[in-house]
């Protein structure tokens, strides 16, 4: 188990345990955490999973694969600290890892 | 208003495949879909990649798997109202009153609703402010390109339709492209020329900049303020807005139809994809019910027993019977197959 913590738009903080090989978006929605919609299941197709990473995470994490830049030129209201939180897989390093949600996803 | 045995909401893979088992039966349907080309998720979000796990299809790009579920549907007479999004539903003495945002209305025993994760609409702005200029200034699409001409037009977004229509618009009209990041995802050869309009000044480019205001009286727009990465606000005088960030998938009006919601999908029953209005059912991406799959097979699975559920319905007086496509002369003749 790894601990990830999500903030909510509004300032809400929920710190959750998840499964490692989960991915971020997968450890919201399984414990429904609001603020994440992920309408394509992860299939990286449609950015409503979209997450500000905070700005001494967003180095240490893997760096981004093809498409998902142009996949955030969707997202709502992206900055450079933008990811979509189905493409970021939870492994041990990750532990404390802390995600600003969007005010909204679409 | 149109009568129908059966009302499909969704021309994706399951809407496709309700609407062959609806008519194998013996049922007539009408389709209902708010893009304007039939595939739903295939055909919008990934028709040229590979999908694997269709039964006895080994491999079979999204596009593809569209086209022959089109074809499955040849020897059958279907109606597609493209472009149309289901509005309403109303009950009408056990019948379905369902009406479209174009104005088509539908009067049926059964809908069967195969809306995946919503209706596929553009993405917009996320200023409040753009609201007021909508259809007026600010455009998501572009239906007449002459409103253009001569006018100064700011064109928001890295991906073909963006870098398309700057491109051909700045044949007559002052155009600003505008994207979030120096990087463009189009066509290389739209992106290298666009790249080389810009140099020669017949777009202004200006990149790692998203909108920040729009200024304007009631009617149209006067300018709008881009802000850059690192806080520099640039103030443009524009006649137009046009945003080009894709299409995005919305529940939208199936939310207001008294439907038991649970998130974004539906609950069904899994003897009939029942939801709990009588004559209602879904399937597809959009039910649940546990251990639900969202997988293309599974909705056509849906469908096929949904399709069985409508026949009571629709033919109060007559019985279904279970019959083989290989060997029943009735469904044979439904398919073309004998005189
Ligand atoms: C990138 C990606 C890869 C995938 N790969 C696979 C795979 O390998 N194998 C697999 O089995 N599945 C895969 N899927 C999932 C698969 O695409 C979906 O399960 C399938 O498309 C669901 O089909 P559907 O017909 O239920 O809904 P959809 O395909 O979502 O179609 C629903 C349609 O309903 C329309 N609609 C909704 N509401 C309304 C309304 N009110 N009025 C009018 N129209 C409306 C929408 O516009 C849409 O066209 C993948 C999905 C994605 C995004
Ligand atoms: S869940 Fe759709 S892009 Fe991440």
């Amino acid at each position: 188990m790894t601990k990830i913590v999500y903030i909510e738009n509004g300032g809400k903080s929920h710190s959750i345990d998840v499964q490692n090989g989960l991915t971020v978006m997968e450890g919201a929605i399984q414990n429904n955490v609001p603020g994440i919609d992920a309408d394509c299941g992860g299939s990286m197709a449609c950015a409503t999973c979209h997450v500000y990473v905070k700005e001494e995470w967003f180095n240490k994490l893997p760096k981004k694969e093809d498409g998902e830049e142009d996949m955030l030129d969707m997202a709502f209201e992206p900055n450079k600290f933008s990811r979509l939180s189905c493409q970021l897989t939870v492994t041990d390093e990750l532990d404390g890892l802390t995600v600003q949600l969007p005010s909204k996803q679409a | 208003m149109i009568k129908t045995d059966a009302v499909i909401i969704g021309a994706g893979p399951t809407g496709l495949f309700t609407a062959h088992q609806l008519k194998l039966i013996g049922l007539d349907c009408e389709v209902v879909d708010n893009l304007d080309k039939i595939g739903g998720q295939c055909i919008e979000l990934y028709p040229d990649k590979p999908i694997y796990d269709i039964p006895a299809i080994p491999e079979c790009t999204g596009e593809e798997l569209t086209n022959s579920l089109i074809d499955q549907l040849k020897p059958f007479n279907i109606k597609f109202h493209l472009n149309e999004r289901v509005e309403e539903v109303k009950n009408n003495n056990d019948r379905w009153e369902v009406k479209t945002n174009k104005g088509t209305s539908f009067n049926t025993p059964n809908i069967i609703i195969a809306g995946g994760v919503g209706s596929f609409e553009p993405r917009k702005f996320s200023l409040k402010d753009c609201e007021k200029f909508e259809d007026k200034s600010i455009f998501y699409a572009i239906k007449d390109k002459t409103i253009f001409k001569n006018k100064t037009v700011s064109i928001f977004g890295g991906g073909d339709s963006a870098l398309d229509w700057a491109i051909e618009l700045s044949k007559n009209s002052k155009v600003n492209l505008i994207h979030r990041r120096d990087e463009f995802r189009g066509a290389k050869s739209t992106v290298d020329k666009m790249h080389k309009w810009a140099k020669e000044g017949s777009i202004s480019l200006y990149t790692q900049y998203q909108l920040k205001d729009v200024k304007g009286g009631p009617e149209s727009l006067e300018s709008i303020d881009i802000e850059h990465d690192n806080k520099e606000i640039k103030h443009l005088k524009t006649d137009f807005v046009l945003g080009f960030f894709g299409l995005i998938m919305q529940l939208g009006p199936i939310a207001n139809w008294g439907l038991n919601l649970d998130k974004k999908t539906i609950n069904v029953d899994t003897e009939k994809f029942e939801t709990n209005q009588k004559g209602i059912y879904a399937v597809g991406d959009i039910c649940t019910y546990p251990g639900k799959l969202k997988l293309i097979l599974s909705g056509f699975h849906e469908g096929a027993l949904a399709a069985r559920a409508c026949f009571k319905l629709a033919r109060p007086n007559e019985k279904y019977r279970f019959e083989f496509t290989t060997t029943s002369t009735n469904l044979l003749k439904r398919l073309g197959k004998k005189e």
